[in-house]
This record gives structure tokens, C-alpha cells and sequence, in this order.
């Protein structure tokens, strides 16, 4: 059987998802595919039941965050964004990329560091709230200049995500 | 020979019969065992009424005491007294070194041995007699043989220490038909209780260990978000803090183990009184015999303690990130573990989630009685029950790659059954073999990580540098347990350990001591394995002829279904008349011939799962 991550889920191949539906379903898959529901089944049928359940938490990890799921969209067009070397950077995004690496560091001295940090997630959140919906357009779009498009800022997505982690490592540690 | 019977399709097979299943919370300081009866899930009492199992295990010269009896012996037999042995459990000597704990750890080729009169012991065959004699207690007041248990673990446990709980299951005779989270069980039973949705913390502290996990609860499934904690983080911490006070108040050190004891055994009895009182006599009778007396009031012990909590509100934190949960989404805050007596515990708890938790359940029993809702479920009694558990791994799995970094396979808070594969190469023209470093933790580097299993991938065929694909896969259970395979892909070659973990027990060694047990107990061997095939050749017939009732009409053509009743069939004659290793054999013909049944099964239960949703209905 080989059904992609949205047939699996009976939704909609887009970057636009209905949460609630997605994780009813998940939780209906889960319900009929579970190890708890095989503990009296023969052997074959546990492993069969952990296999399959895995790919259905799997699945539902790559569509439920928005990176995953670009990224899985993308590789679905034939795409592999995690291969980021060979991808040419908008030279304005790696501006701003240093800027706010230099605005991290420059935190850690500040007078007071945790709620400077606290500052820098939410604009962290705002930019990646942005970077969303404009990745929801372009999905629409789905043109091969879109598509382009869409690998870039999934990039550009992925490296706040990174960033976020680690104001979020840093706040632990002052903790 | 016994005919086969098939139920007619559609109709139910023959109703269950009650399978006896429990649960139980093996604790640091007390041990509990619960079942579902009547529907009811109730704790078990022993026979002069106790329900806490203290988890204390004294060795004599020929016989070994577990329970109140071995706690009363505690202080004047502390080297054969084992108590506190969970923080023992899955550690090598290294770990324990460093703690107080008055044994003399012998060190040896896998796990460390407490020294007694009755020969070294291993924490896994200490542990094991807890839970022996939690069998026996649940046997004797259900008259009747277990079928299975589920216990409890704290969820931030790692694997080696998961792996050393379910050896000790099997050496005490247990089948165990999952390792449950005990946050996750306290919500079990906590949820079940109230009905009540939404995101609950379970704040998770015992006698030695410490669990928070953020849990979602939703039409009857209960979504760990995420879980962090301490391993070795407890009420027994509190209790060395006021020892430790005590023995510079006094003006003694603590190296005499006797005197250790008493201060301990103080220590705890002053830090349970000040839960009701704002001050408590301290009394202590020193090595030189002469008594030591003084006072601490409440004041004095949240000073001692409030280090120790803040430790655990940086979990807390950490947790809530992970779920991507803030505090105020949070409905409430369920307090499990003796320690959340405390009342500064209560306090700091209050503070952190900003609404008061609730202590309306015995914070010592809920766990238990989760555990046992789930043993019943998994046993079989409730076939139509909506409930499901959706549990994480507490701890990252990854693999040691150059220069001694640890890449990360599976991050902590992967929801659980989880299998994940990535692509390794080889780093020098011709390598033909590879080591694979299995490590757990959260840290870059090899050294600040657990190490889990190491293994090696032989036979590669000699290629240049970085041409070899060498695909790794973890794949994680739903008990959290580890098993590890490589492949290389060019050319097939294949390793797989199922992680035994470097301070775990060897299979032989469990093998041995089983066999020592039953030489004990005067069990012919030969006898329970023939009676062990014989109960899986039980399970075996009913779950295939229940899968037949079900759905060999609408999945299977007259001659597969002929094939798989011919199979059946002889297992049930290999089951009546034969040896453990025929009916070993007939077991896995059943199981081959069953195979495509089982996948088109699964694939038609997914189908079912979804029925009624359609692409369409989006568009």
C-alpha cells in the first residue's frame, strides 16, 4: 500500500491543512493501528501493528508543523530542501540573517537578558508567522516559479527555527 | 482430537473470560499492586491489611524479607537491607559511585552488585523480589494465576533503566504487557475520574525520581505532548539534606552506616511531621552512645529543600516549550508522589503554574490504579474500550559520528512507536567494517551521553570513501525500548541489535538466575517451558480464530482459508500432545501462514479507520 502522508489522512494535497481534522484522524488511525490493541494478537501482527503505527505518527509529525510539511510538499514536486548547500541565498535574507545572529549574542550582555530574549522569540514568532502565509500563497500558486519560490523561504523558515531553538537554549541557561 | 470450533462470521466468538491483569507502581520508598474488579480499580491490600509495599529487600544467610519487616531491620542491618534500589536500577558503577547510599557496590563485567550475607546481589534481582511478592500478594487474594501486569516507570526513565525494570519482571515470573509512564498512569486514572478534556501537568514527584509531562486529553486519548525530569531527584533528597543539617548541627560526620541510617530514618520522620506542624524535636543517638537532641521548624527545612524544588520547575519549563503549551493553556495541575506532601512543594508548584494543583487523590495510589485500568484494557477485559495511550520518549537517541559528536536520530518527544532511519558513510578508501554507538541524552558530545549499545556492521565490500550507504534505523516500541539495525545498501549486508544496554544484564545471566529460582522454588524446568508454549499456543488459537471470525469472509478465498485452519489445527494437536519446542514450531507455521492475512487485515482496518472521510468532502 502506498499512500502519501495527506491520502493516509484522507486530506487534501496542500499546504493549507485543517488542523482538527488531521488530528481526529490521526487519532482515529492511531485507535485501529495501536500495539495496545494487539498485546493478545499473534507475533506477526504486533510487529505489523508497530510498524504501522510509527509511520502514522510519522506522517502526522510532517504535516502537523508548517516547516515539515513544506518541506514534504516540496519533496513530493521532487524537491530535497535539506540539501541547503547547493542553494543560492537571497543576499537580503543573509543580511538579515547575520543582523539577527548579532542581536542574540548581543543579549547575553544585556541588563536584563531573559526579557530581552523574551523580546527576540516574539519577533522570531512574527517572522515565522509571516514566512507561513506567505508559503500558503505560494503553494497555491504551485507554478515552477513558485515552487522555487517556496523552497527558498522554506529555507530562509528553517533557519528561524533554528534560531528560536537556540534563544530558547539560552534562556534555559540563565535559568 | 478436539475439534476446532469457528464461529459462524459476524457473530462474536465465545464471550471472554475475566483474565486476571494488574498494575504495578514499583516505587522508589513503597510498592503498590491494582486490578480492576467489578469494574472498579482498587489497590490490593496484604494480609494484615497494608496497601504500601515498602520497597525494602533484607538478605539473610537463607532467606530474604521483603517489606515492613525488612524496613524495621533497616537501621540495625543496613548492609543487607536494600532500600531505595530503583536509583540503582540500569546504572553502572561510575553512576552510583558518588551517591550515599552505605552498600559496598561490588564492580563486576555488566551490572554493579550490592555485597550481603546471602552472596552480591544485582538492583534488578533486589527489584525483582518486590515484585515476586507483589505476585504472590495479587494471586493469593484473587485466587487465580496473572496473565499479565503492567508496571509503572518513571517517564523520564532511559532505556537501560526501562530494560533492567522488565528484566526484573521476568525474573519474578511476570509477563509484562507494557512499561507505562507513571505520570501518564496517574492520568489515566485522574482523567478517567473527572471526564474532564484538555491539557493537564502531572507533576510526578517520589522518592527518587521526578516527572513532568504535559499531557492533552481528547474523545478518550491521552496525547503526551512532552515529559522531562530527573531520574535521581527525590523525596530521599529531602531527606539526605536534613541528615546532613542534622550531623553539623551535632558536630558528627556521617561515615558510620549504622548512624547514617538513624539520621536518615529522622530525617524523613521530622520532614513527614512538619507537613502538620511548624516545628518538629529532633532526637539521635550517636556512634559514642550518647543522644544528640535539637529541633528544625518549617522555616529551616524550605531552606534545606528549596533548592531541590527549584530543580524541579526547570523541567517544568523545559516541558511546557517542548509542548508547545503556555501557562495559562494549562486547565489544571494534578500533584502525584509521596513528596507532594510537602506543603513548600505545594507552594512552589502553585507559584509556577500560577493556579493552585490539586491534591484531592492519594498521591501514593493513583499511579497503581492507572496502571491497572491500562492492564486490564491490554489484557482483553474491555475489547470496545475507546481509550488509547499516546506516550513519548523522554530522552533523545542518536549515533556517534567524527570527532566524537552524537548525531541525533529520534529527538526527545517523538511520540512512541517511532522508527526513523538516516544515512552514515564510511570515512576511509576500503573500510569494510563500521562501529555503530548507540547514545541517548541531550548533549553534543559522546562523553556527556549515555551510552546505550555499541555494535558492528562487518562484510562491507571495500569501496572509496563516503561511497558505502549505510542506512541506521531506531526503531522505539511502545514500551520505549530500543532496537537498533544497520544495512548497508549496495550490498545488503546487514547488523541489528536489540539494545541491551551496556549496564544491563546479559540474556545468559537472566537465563541462569531463572533457573536458579526455579531450582529454589523446586519447579521442574522442563515443565513450566512446556506450560509456558502451551498458554502462548492459547493465545496463538484464539487470536487467529478471532481474526477468522471477523474477517476471513471478506479478506480470504476458500483455499487460504483452508491453508490457515490446517496450520491451526495442527498447532492444536501439537499443543495437546507434544513437546515445548514442537509446539514452538507449530506456533511459527501458524504465524507464517498468517502473514498476508495480517497485513491485509491491517491494511483494511486504516481503510475502516477513515471510512466515511473522502477526498472530496474538502473540495
Amino acid at each position: 500500500m502506498d499512500r502519501n502522508h495527506f491520502e493516509l489522512f484522507a486530506l487534501p494535497v496542500s499546504f493549507e491543512i485543517d488542523a482538527s481534522s488531521l488530528s481526529e484522524r490521526y487519532q482515529d488511525l492511531q485507535r485501529s493501528t495501536h500495539p495496545d490493541r494487539f498485546t493478545n494478537a499473534t507475533d506477526r501482527e504486533k510487529r505489523l501493528s508497530m510498524q504501522q503505527a510509527s509511520m502514522i505518527n510519522e506522517a502526522y509529525q510532517a504535516l502537523k508543523d508548517p516547516l515539515k510539511r513544506a518541506q514534504y510538499l516540496l519533496s513530493l514536486h521532487g524537491v530535497d530542501v535539506k540539501a541547503d548547500s547547493n542553494t543560492v541565498m537571497d543576499t537580503t535574507f543573509l543580511m538579515q540573517q547575520m543582523e539577527l545572529r548579532e542581536a542574540l549574542d548581543d543579549i547575553m550582555d544585556a541588563s536584563d537578558p531573559l526579557a530581552a530574549l523574551e523580546v527576540f522569540v516574539a519577533d522570531i514568532e512574527s517572522r515565522v508567522k509571516d514566512l507561513v502565509s506567505q508559503l500558503q500563497s505560494l503553494f497555491k500558486q504551485s507554478t515552477d516559479d513558485s515552487l522555487k519560490q517556496a523552497e527558498a523561504l522554506s529555507l530562509q523558515l528553517q533557519f528561524l527555527y533554528r534560531l528560536r531553538e537556540e534563544a530558547e537554549d539560552r534562556e534555559e541557561a540563565l535559568l | 482430537m478436539a475439534l476446532l470450533q469457528i464461529s459462524e462470521p459476524g457473530e462474536a466468538t465465545a464471550p471472554h473470560q475475566h483474565r486476571l491483569a494488574v498494575g504495578i507502581d514499583l516505587g522508589t520508598t513503597n510498592s503498590l499492586v491494582a486490578t480492576v474488579k467489578s469494574g472498579e480499580a482498587i489497590t490490593l491490600a496484604d494480609k494484615d491489611g497494608q496497601h504500601l509495599l515498602p520497597s525494602v529487600v533484607q538478605y539473610q544467610q537463607d532467606n530474604i524479607v521483603v517489606g515492613s519487616a525488612a524496613k524495621q531491620v533497616a537501621a540495625s542491618d543496613p548492609h543487607n537491607t536494600i532500600s531505595s534500589v530503583k536509583r540503582f536500577m540500569g546504572r553502572g558503577f561510575e553512576d552510583i559511585k558518588s551517591e550515599l547510599h552505605g552498600y559496598e557496590f561490588i564492580e563486576t563485567e555488566s551490572v554493579p552488585r550490592i555485597r550481603t550475607v546471602a552472596g552480591d546481589v544485582s538492583a534488578v534481582e533486589v527489584s525483582s523480589q518486590i515484585l515476586a511478592n507483589l505476585k504472590q500478594r495479587a494471586e493469593e487474594s484473587l485466587a487465580d494465576e496473572l496473565q499479565g501486569v503492567v508496571i509503572t516507570v518513571p517517564a523520564y526513565f532511559d532505556d537501560a533503566q526501562r530494560q533492567a525494570t522488565k528484566d526484573a519482571a521476568k525474573l519474578a515470573g511476570l509477563k509484562v504487557l507494557r512499561l507505562l509512564n507513571e505520570p501518564t498512569a496517574a492520568a489515566v486514572a485522574y482523567g478517567l475520574d473527572t471526564g474532564s478534556e484538555g491539557v493537564h501537568a502531572i507533576y510526578d514527584l517520589g522518592g527518587g525520581t521526578f516527572d513532568i509531562s504535559i499531557l492533552r486529553l481528547n474523545r478518550g486519548v491521552f496525547e503526551v505532548l512532552s515529559t522531562a525530569g530527573d531520574s535521581a531527584l527525590g523525596g530521599d533528597d529531602m531527606d539526605h539534606a536534613i541528615a546532613t543539617w542534622m550531623a553539623a548541627e551535632a558536630g558528627v560526620d556521617m561515615d558510620d552506616a549504622y548512624l547514617s541510617r538513624r539520621m536518615l530514618n529522622e530525617a524523613r520522620r521530622a520532614k513527614e511531621a512538619l507537613t502538620n506542624a511548624d516545628s518538629v524535636e529532633l532526637n539521635i543517638e550517636l556512634s559514642d552512645g550518647k543522644a544528640w537532641q535539637g529541633s528544625i521548624d518549617s522555616h529551616q527545612f524550605n531552606q534545606l529543600v528549596d533548592g531541590l524544588i527549584k530543580k524541579t520547575l526547570l523541567p517544568c519549563k523545559r516541558a511546557l516549550r517542548d509542548a508547545g503549551i503556555s501557562i495559562e493553556e494549562v486547565n489544571d495541575v494534578v500533584m502525584v508522589g509521596g513528596s507532594t506532601r510537602v506543603p513548600r512543594v505545594r507552594e512552589k508548584v502553585a507559584e509556577f503554574f500560577a493556579k493552585p494543583p490539586l491534591v484531592d487523590i492519594d498521591p501514593d495510589k493513583v499511579v497503581a490504579i492507572g496502571a491497572a485500568i491500562q492492564a486490564d484494557t491490554l489484557v482483553g477485559n474491555k475489547p470496545d474500550d475507546e481509550m488509547l495511550l499516546l506516550d513519548v520518549n523522554p530522552l533523545s537517541l542518536g549515533i556517534e559520528t567524527m570527532g566524537g559528536l552524537v548525531e541525533k536520530v529520534i529527538p526527545r518527544n517523538t511520540t512512541i512507536p517511532v522508527a526513523r532511519a538516516q544515512e552514515f558513510t564510511t570515512f576511509k578508501d576500503g573500510q569494510t567494517a563500521m562501529a555503530v554507538h548507540v547514545l541517548q541524552g541531550e548533549r553534543e558530545l559522546v562523553d556527556d551521553c549515555r551510552s546505550l549499545a555499541r555494535f558492528e556492521l562487518r562484510d562491507i565490500p571495500p569501496m572509496v570513501a563516503g561511497a558505502a550507504r549505510i542506512l541506521v534505523t531506531f526503531q522505539v516500541d511502545a514500551d520505549g525500548l530500543l532496537e537498533v539495525t544497520a544495512k548497508e545498501q549496495t550490498s545488503g549486508v546487514e547488523a541489528s541489535v536489540q539494545v541491551k544496554p551496556s549496564y544491563g544484564l546479559e540474556d545468559n545471566e537472566i537465563e541462569r538466575m531463572l533457573k536458579e529460582n526455579f531450582e529454589h522454588a523446586k519447579e521442574d524446568v522442563e515443565a513450566r517451558k512446556l506450560r509456558e508454549q502451551q498458554v502462548e499456543a492459547d493465545r496463538v488459537l484464539e487470536a487467529i480464530n478471532a481474526a477468522l471470525a471477523e474477517d476471513a469472509d471478506a479478506l480470504l478465498n476458500d483455499e487460504e482459508r483452508a491453508t490457515i485452519i490446517s496450520s491451526l489445527e495442527a498447532l492444536q494437536q501439537a499443543r495437546d500432545n507434544d513437546s515445548a519446542a514442537k509446539i514452538k514450531y507449530a506456533i511459527d507455521v501458524a504465524d507464517k501462514t498468517t502473514a498476508d492475512f495480517a497485513a491485509k487485515r491491517m491494511d483494511a482496518s486504516i481503510n475502516k479507520a477513515l471510512s466515511g472521510h473522502t477526498l472530496d468532502e474538502f473540495e
